[in-house]
C-alpha cells in the first residue's frame, strides 16, 4: 500500500512541508515522512479526519521519533504528585502546556483525544494560553501514556523543571474584575437615579422623592466605597508611611471627601451629594487599572534556567538505567544523554561523539565538538549519538545556573526610574492641598459659612481622575500596538522606560548576526572531492568560528583522516598534513596571497592552498542581520551604543563598521562581565537598553533597565527579560523606540489637558459654587477624553513610526 | 406616582441580577480565555456511524 515515488513540488498532507527526499503515499495521500503518515494512520482509524478538514495540513511534523524511555520519568511518584494538580480515586486532572498548537484542528484534535484514548475523560484547550486541561482516569491510562500520546501526535507538552519545582499560580485579576463590576453597578444605577436632578425635572423634586432618591444613591455608593476603592486607600496608607506621596493619595483623599460630604448633604438634607461623580471615578479608575493589567498571555517572561532545563535525566547505574528527576543529581553520577536533550548540569565528557548546541546559551546555533575527558558546561544540546556524562556539580552550582543564584542576579538590579505619573503627582498633591486650604482660610475670613464648602469641593473636583487615567491608557494601547508590531512587553511601564533609554547594549552572536547558518561559497578551481575531504579534516582540527564553518560545510568521508604537522597561528591560518598532501587554509597574507580586490566587510575569505599551490577561497558572508546598519544609526539618535559580545575579537573591523564612531565594542565578555558592564553604565547615569539573546545574556538583560530578547520563535524559551521581540522584526527596532518616545509626548500632552479640565473645576470651586452637576458632567467629560485622546494619538503615533510597514 | 417605587424597586432588581450574572461569569472562568469558546462552537458533533469514513474531500 505504501509506496515511495521522486517527488516534485508535491506538499505533505498531514503537515504542509514540500517533499523532498521520501515520498510516501498512503490512502491516496502523499507524506514527507513516516512520522506524518503514522500520525494520519491513527487518525483515520479513529474517524478523526475532520482534523484536516477544519484547517489545511494542519499537522506538526515530527522529525524526531520519540525514545521509548524518553517519558520513564513520569512514572516516579514524586514526579507525578507535583504534575497532577488534582487527584482523587478515579481520576486526575493536569494542565500541559504545548507549545505546538497553532490552529483551529489543534483545538480540535486536542479536544477529541477522548476518541483515541478510553481512559481520557475530557480535555479542555485554552488556545491563548496553550494549554490543555486534560482529565483522566489513572487506572485506565497513566499519565506516561496521556504524555506519549500528545507526542505521538506532535503535541508534546512542554514538561521542564519550573513545573516541578513551585508552579506558578494562574494570574487572575478576577478580584480586579468584581470591583469593576461592582462599580459599573453602582455608576450605572446612581446616574439613573440622578438623571431628574441632572434636568431639573420638577414633578421629581419634590421632598419625598428626592429623599428616597438621595438614600438610595448612599446606599448604591456603598459597595464601591469599601469594596471597589479600597484599593486606592491601602495603597495610599502604604506610600504615606513610607513617606512618598502617589498618585493614589489625592485619589483616596478625593473619594473619601466625597463621600463623606455627600454623606452629609443627604442626610441633612441639604443636597443630593456627589455619589454619582464617587461612582463614576473609581468606575473609570478601575478601567484603567484593567487597561494597563492586560497582558500578553501567551508569551512568558519570568523564564530562567528551570523553565528550560528537563524534568528529568537518566542515570546508568551498575544495575541499568533509571530516572532521576534532574533536582536529585549528584555529583558523581553518570547520566545518559540523547539526542536533542539538555544537559541539565556541568559534566565530563566520559563516551559518545558529543556535539553540543549551545545556541541556548550563546546564540551560536553551529554544534561544537567536545572530545572525552573535556568539561561540557550545562545548557548544551546533544546533537547526534547517545554521550554518556558524570556530572561534576550539582544542577544548581553549574556555571551557568550559578548566576541566577548569585546574590547579584537576586536584587532587583532595575534602575529606579520614577514614572513621569509618580512625579507629577507628588507636585500636583502639594499643589492641591495648597489650594484646599488657602481657598478654606479665604472664605474663612469672608464668609465663613463657605469654608467647609470650599475646601471640600476643591478636594472633590481636582481629584485627579484624569491624571490617572493618562498613564494606563497611553501605556496600556502602546503595548498591545507594539505587540501587534511584534515587539511582547512585560507589562506596560516598560514603554516609559523605554523611551528614556540612551544607552543601548547589544549581544552579536544570535542578535546582531542571525543564528541561522552563514553562507558559504567556494571560489576557485574545481576541487575533487577527496581534496575535500582533505580540507574538511584540517579545518575540523580549528576550534575557528571560519573552520567550524568550513569543516561544516564540506562533506565529511567516511573514515577519519588523521592530520599531521598540525600549526594554528591564531588569527592567521592553519597548517597540516593530510594523507600526506600539505594543506593550508588561512588569510590572504598568511598565503602570501597579493589581495587584489578591496576587502569585502560583510564577508571574510579563507584562502585554500594545496601543495603550496593556491587553490581558491572559501567566501563566508556573515549572516548579520537585514538593515543591521540602519537599525544603529536609527538607534545611535541621541543614544549610546554599546556591543557585548562573548567571542573572540575577530570581527572588531566589521564591527566597527556598523557602529557609529564612539560605541564601545567589547569582547570576550563572559555573562557575569556582561551583567556589571551594566551595572556600571548605570553607575554612571546612563539609561540602559540590552537587547539580547541567549542565556548568557541573561544577567544582562535583567539588570538593565529595559531588557529585551530577540528570538527567532517567541513560543520557544527565552531568558527573564522585560521584552520579547520577534527576530523578523529586528529591523523595526529604531522605530520601537521612537514610538516609545511619541507615547510619552501623548502622556506629557494628556497630562495639560487634564490639568485644564482641573482648572476649570477649580475655578468653581474655589468660588464655593461647585454644583453636584458640574461635578457629575466634569468627571466623566475629562476621563472620556483622556482615553479617546491618549489612545488616538498612540495609534496616531504607531502609523507614524511605520510600526506595522513590512520591512523593505 | 406611587408606581415609581414599584418601578424603582424592579430596575434595581434587574440590576442586581446582572452584577450577580457578572460575577458568575467571572467566577466560571468565562473570561480567561476569550478566543477559543469561539473556535470551539463550529466544530460539528459527527454522528460517528460505524464506517464512518471522512465526508469532507480533501483539498
Amino acid at each position: 500500500m505504501v509506496k515511495s515515488k521522486q517527488a516534485t513540488g508535491i506538499s505533505c498532507y498531514h503537515c504542509g512541508d514540500k517533499i523532498q527526499q521520501t515520498h510516501l503515499v498512503f490512502d491516496e495521500k502523499d507524506f514527507c515522512c513516516n512520522g506524518c503518515q503514522q500520525v494520519y494512520e491513527l487518525l483515520s482509524a479513529n474517524n478523526l479526519c475532520d482534523y484536516y478538514s477544519l484547517e489545511d495540513t494542519p499537522g506538526i511534523q515530527r522529525r524526531n521519533p520519540v525514545s521509548g524511555v524518553k517519558y520513564n520519568f513520569l512514572d516516579d511518584e514524586q514526579i507525578q504528585n507535583q504534575l497532577i494538580q488534582f487527584r482523587d480515586e478515579k481520576i486526575s486532572r493536569i494542565t500541559f502546556h504545548i507549545p505546538t498548537m497553532h490552529c483551529s484542528s489543534c483545538i480540535w484534535l486536542l479536544e477529541s483525544l477522548f476518541k483515541l484514548e478510553k481512559g481520557i475523560k475530557s480535555s479542555r484547550v485554552d488556545f491563548l494560553k496553550k494549554q490543555v486541561l486534560i482529565t483522566f482516569a489513572h487506572q485506565e491510562v497513566s499519565l506516561k501514556g496521556v504524555v506519549e500520546l500528545l507526542s505521538s501526535l506532535g503535541y508534546e507538552p512542554a514538561l521542564n523543571l519550573n513545573d516541578i519545582e513551585g508552579r506558578k499560580k494562574s494570574a487572575t485579576n478576577n478580584r480586579l474584575l468584581y470591583r469593576l463590576g461592582v462599580a459599573g453597578f453602582s455608576f450605572g444605577n446612581i446616574m439613573l437615579i440622578s438623571f431628574p436632578e441632572y434636568f431639573g425635572l420638577d414633578a421629581f423634586s419634590r421632598s419625598d422623592f428626592s429623599r428616597l432618591f438621595g438614600y438610595l444613591n448612599f446606599i448604591l455608593a456603598i459597595p464601591t466605597f469599601v469594596y471597589s476603592s479600597s484599593d486606592y486607600f491601602i495603597s495610599a496608607y502604604r506610600s504615606l508611611r513610607k513617606k512618598i506621596i502617589n498618585i493614589d493619595f489625592p485619589l483616596a483623599l478625593g473619594i473619601l471627601v466625597m463621600f463623606l460630604r455627600s454623606s452629609y448633604e443627604i442626610f441633612s438634607h441639604s443636597g443630593i451629594g456627589y455619589f454619582d461623580t464617587l461612582a463614576g471615578l473609581v468606575f473609570f479608575l478601575l478601567l484603567g487599572k484593567w487597561v494597563q493589567q492586560r497582558t500578553v498571555d501567551t508569551i512568558s517572561f519570568e523564564r530562567d534556567y528551570k523553565s528550560y532545563f528537563p524534568v528529568a535525566v537518566s542515570v546508568l547505574l551498575p544495575e541499568g538505567e533509571t530516572t532521576v528527576p534532574v533536582s536529585q543529581l549528584k555529583v558523581g553520577d553518570r547520566i545518559l544523554i540523547r539526542n536533542n536533550e539538555i544537559i541539565p548540569a556541568d559534566s565530563i565528557l566520559l563516551a559518545g561523539e558529543a556535539k553540543i548546541d549551545f545556541s541556548f546559551v550563546t546564540g551560536e546555533s553551529l554544534p561544537i565538538q567536545k572530545v572525552l575527558g573535556e568539561q561540557i558546561y550545562a545548557g548544551g544540546r546533544q546533537t547526534g549519538g547517545n554521550i554518556e556524562l558524570e556530572v561534576a556539580k550539582h544542577v544548581s552550582q553549574s556555571y551557568l545556573t550559578q548566576l541566577w543564584n548569585s546574590e547579584q542576579f537576586g536584587k532587583e538590579g532595575k534602575s529606579n526610574l520614577e514614572s513621569f505619573q509618580t512625579m507629577v503627582s507628588k507636585y500636583f498633591t502639594f499643589f492641591l492641598l495648597a489650594v484646599a486650604i488657602s481657598s478654606a482660610v479665604f472664605w474663612l475670613i469672608v464668609n465663613p459659612a463657605h469654608s467647609l464648602n470650599a475646601f471640600t469641593a476643591v478636594l472633590i473636583i481636582a481629584c485627579p481622575c484624569a491624571l490617572a487615567l493618562s498613564s494606563p491608557f497611553a501605556l496600556g494601547n502602546a503595548m498591545r500596538l507594539l505587540g501587534r508590531a511584534r515587539l511582547y512587553l512585560k507589562g506596560p511601564e516598560v514603554v516609559e522606560r523605554m523611551a528614556h533609554v540612551n544607552h543601548v547594549v547589544f549581544d552579536k552572536t544570535g542578535t546582531l548576526t542571525s543564528s541561522s547558518e552563514a553562507v558559504i561559497e567556494w571560489h576557485g578551481r574545481e576541487l575533487k572531492e577527496e581534496e575535500q575531504f582533505q580540507i574538511g579534516a584540517l579545518c575540523n582540527q580549528s576550534v575557528h568560528p571560519l573552520s567550524r564553518k568550513i569543516a561544516g560545510y564540506l562533506p565529511h568521508s567516511s573514515k577519519q583522516l588523521s592530520v599531521s604537522d598540525f600549526h594554528e597561528l591564531t588569527g592567521r591560518g592553519l597548517s597540516g598534513r593530510v594523507q600526506g598532501k600539505e594543506v593550508k587554509a588561512g588569510s590572504a597574507s598568511y598565503l602570501e596571497v597579493p589581495s587584489q580586490q578591496e576587502q569585502n566587510l560583510l564577508a571574510s575569505r579563507v584562502y585554500i592552498s594545496l601543495e603550496n599551490e593556491l587553490a581558491g577561497y572559501f567566501e563566508i558572508k556573515h549572516a548579520y542581520r537585514e538593515s543591521l546598519k540602519s537599525v544603529l544609526t536609527s538607534l545611535s539618535e541621541g543614544r549610546k551604543l554599546s556591543l557585548l559580545s562573548g567571542d573572540k575579537d575577530t570581527e572588531r573591523a566589521i564591527m566597527q563598521d556598523f557602529f557609529p564612531s564612539g560605541s564601545a565594542l567589547h569582547f570576550n565578555q563572559t555573562p557575569a562581565d556582561k551583567m556589571l558592564y551594566i551595572d556600571r553604565l548605570h553607575a554612571n547615569g546612563a539609561v540602559s537598553a540590552m537587547i539580547g539573546d541567549g542565556l548568557n545574556d541573561a544577567g544582562a538583560l535583567k539588570v538593565s533597565t529595559v531588557g529585551i530578547s530577540v528570538s527567532e520563535n517567541t513560543a520557544h524559551f527565552s531568558p527573564a527579560s522585560d521584552a520579547i521581540m520577534d527576530a523578523s522584526v529586528f529591523g523595526k527596532s529604531g522605530n520601537f523606540f521612537r514610538f516609545a518616545k511619541h507615547t510619552l509626548l501623548t502622556i506629557h500632552m494628556s497630562f495639560v489637558i487634564s490639568f485644564l479640565y482641573n482648572l476649570v473645576g477649580l475655578s468653581f470651586a474655589v468660588q464655593g459654587t461647585l454644583s453636584p452637576l458640574v461635578a457629575a458632567i466634569l468627571m466623566p467629560i475629562s476621563s472620556i477624553t483622556v482615553i479617546v485622546f491618549t489612545t488616538g494619538m498612540t495609534t496616531y503615533f504607531a502609523f507614524k513610526d511605520r510600526l506595522f510597514q513590512p520591512e523593505n | 406616582m406611587s408606581i415609581m417605587y414599584l418601578l424603582i424597586g424592579c430596575s434595581l432588581i434587574m440590576a442586581i441580577g446582572f452584577l450577580a450574572a457578572f460575577i458568575w461569569s467571572v467566577k466560571s472562568g468565562q473570561l480567561e480565555d476569550d478566543y477559543t469558546p469561539s473556535v470551539r462552537i463550529l466544530f460539528e458533533d459527527k454522528v460517528s456511524d460505524a464506517g464512518g469514513t471522512e465526508k469532507k474531500s480533501d483539498k
